[in-house]
């Protein structure tokens, strides 16, 4: 006999409130990050030894704005889901757990924040 | 979780020590290692973009440390565990779909895993130096 409430069956959101949200999310990033990290490779090897005036000018198509903007967004998102992972795992004091994952976020969506600003002034600014 | 109200220290059950260390157990481990690294690369990665976008300064100061051989270093283990983690990530995305779990197949899995990264990593090198001439 199950111990689990009716409303509870159909909601299938488990213990954590948010059943199976956060593996979906770290795989459905996983996927895209993989043709980003090709994309940014072939940039990498085709900007070796650039100047900076090169690298801005680079910036100005669109193609590669977007393909580092995609890249920061999902990487962090990706990094994010992670690091909380290993967080949950191995942290187990309250408030260190909490401080942890609090920083956690504050790390993902601050670099998310500064390299999309970084990479829309190279788009846009002249 | 409340602190515990006694001084004495609660017996815990045995965790991995009991185990015999192994190629798989290693590579999980090598995959949550890797993927921290690669979190602090992204500020590596962040910060060279920000650099970029700023002045010529701020980019000759980043670039300058990518070309000495500590920055080079560093890179390429940044490389590695980017390949390391990515090719970790495909397998187990083969274990997802629940194929693969057979011994011999999680052998394969993850002798592929360390051979591929080292193989691809000195691969993007070499295209690296090659395009550079």
């Amino acid at each position: 006999m199950s111990m689990r409430s009716e409303l509870g069956k159909v909601r299938g959101l488990g213990a954590a409130h948010e059943g199976t949200g956060h593996f979906w999310q770290q795989r459905l990033t996983a996927v895209i990050n993989l043709p980003l990290v090709v994309f940014f490779v072939w940039y990498v090897a085709d900007h070796i030894g650039a100047d900076r005036a090169a690298i801005v000018a680079s910036f100005k198509n669109p193609l590669v704005a977007f393909g580092f903007g995609a890249l920061i967004v999902s990487t962090c998102w990706h990094m994010k889901l992670g690091l909380q992972m290993i967080i949950e795992d191995y942290v187990h004091g309250h408030f260190t757990k909490f401080g942890s994952l609090i920083a956690n976020n504050l790390y993902a969506f601050g670099l998310m924040g500064l390299g999309l600003l970084a990479i829309l002034k190279m788009f846009l600014g002249n | 979780m409340p602190p515990p109200t006694s001084g004495r220290a609660r017996p815990l059950s045995p965790h991995l020590q009991i185990y015999r260390p192994m190629l798989s157990t290693a590579m999980s481990i090598f995959h949550r290692i890797t993927g921290t690294a690669l979190a602090f690369g992204m500020l590596v990665l962040v910060g060279w973009l920000l650099a970029a976008s700023m002045s010529d300064g701020c980019f000759a100061l980043i670039e300058g440390f990518f070309y000495n051989w500590f920055g080079r270093l560093v890179l390429f283990g940044f490389t590695w565990a980017l390949i390391h983690h990515a090719l970790g990530g495909l397998r187990h995305f083969v274990w997802d779909t629940g194929r693969g779990f057979a011994l011999n197949h999680v052998e394969w899995l993850v002798r592929a895993n360390v051979i591929g990264s080292i193989v691809i990593t000195l691969l993007i090198w070499v295209i690296g130096y090659g395009v550079r001439g």
